[in-house]
């Protein structure tokens, strides 16, 4: 399972990557040489679990869309016609604002919504492994009204849409 | 923490849709209460989706993703009765899981 998710990782970009799971991967080879049954009981235990092993912290901390960008694609987006971002044009309440983003673009390993007006700017990033379909809907807060940048990275590119949302109650205590 | 997730997984024969709710108060630090104090950041940082024992959406969130965070979506493959995984952690260091049946 840690070999499953090192390759999902990879996948994402630099900042994403971390080479942790990859030397875990090496340590569990290793544990399987010598004690047969330490192999046997990792396949018996459940799904990966969460962990902030690869949490962007550095990203999440970036108070203006080009830091948070380089933060945590270190890369540079283009506009895209392809990406799909609903929001509402007017949010009356800022605490949940819904957004949804579904982009045909194909290869898609990570989908970030920022919110330029808030005081950290990146608000949830996404990883995609291959096979899940490029879409995801969820519930973000914003400090006040402000542009919302949708990003998706695909095949090694990243591609930005943004829309422009009125805040007539903060959801962030403003 | 047990049974912060409520999660709803349907399969048409072909794709997977995911419809998952927590209940976690995603306390962002920038809000004072009531007593004009500033309430601690308390947040999920990662959410993790798993089906057969692949990740199939990984979520890294901040203190901007609303209370009670709400993520629907889908993926190629799962059929009725597979089992399906979703584990969380905040910054604190709290965790849950549960595991679903897909429908």
């Amino acid at each position: 399972m840690q070999n499953t998710k090192a390759t999902v990782r990879i996948k994402s970009g630099p900042a994403l990557t971390r080479r942790i799971t990859l030397s875990g991967a090496a340590a569990t080879t290793l544990a399987a040489l010598f004690a047969p049954g330490f192999k046997a009981a990792l396949a018996d235990t459940a799904a990966p679990m969460a962990d902030t092993s690869a949490y962007p912290a550095k990203a999440f901390a970036q108070k203006t869309k080009d830091d948070t960008i380089a933060a945590l694609f270190n890369m540079t987006a283009t506009a895209s016609t392809d990406i799909s971002f609903d929001a509402p044009d007017i949010a009356e309440n800022g605490a949940v604002v819904p957004v949804s983003i579904t982009t045909t673009l194909p290869d898609v390993t990570a989908i970030a919504v920022l919110a330029l007006g808030n005081p950290f700017t990146l608000a949830q990033a996404y990883q995609f492994p291959a096979g899940t379909n490029p879409a995801v809907s969820s519930r973000i807060k914003l400090a006040k009204t402000t542009d919302v940048i949708a990003l998706v990275q695909a095949g090694g590119k990243l591609y930005s849409v943004s829309k422009n949302v009125k805040v007539t109650l903060g959801g962030c205590g403003g | 923490m047990a049974g912060s997730i409520l999660v709803r997984a349907s399969s048409d024969g072909t794709a997977t849709t995911v419809q998952a709710l927590i209940h976690h108060p995603m306390d962002s630090g920038f809000v004072k209460d009531a007593s004009g104090k500033l309430i601690p950041a308390h947040y999920i940082q990662v959410v993790e989706f798993a089906h057969a024992g692949t990740v199939v959406l990984t979520a890294f969130w901040g203190g901007a993703v609303s209370k009670d965070p709400f993520t629907k979506f889908s993926f190629k493959g799962g059929k009725s009765g597979d089992a399906l995984s979703i584990s969380w952690v905040d910054n604190l260091g709290n965790k849950d899981s549960t595991t679903a049946t897909i429908s």
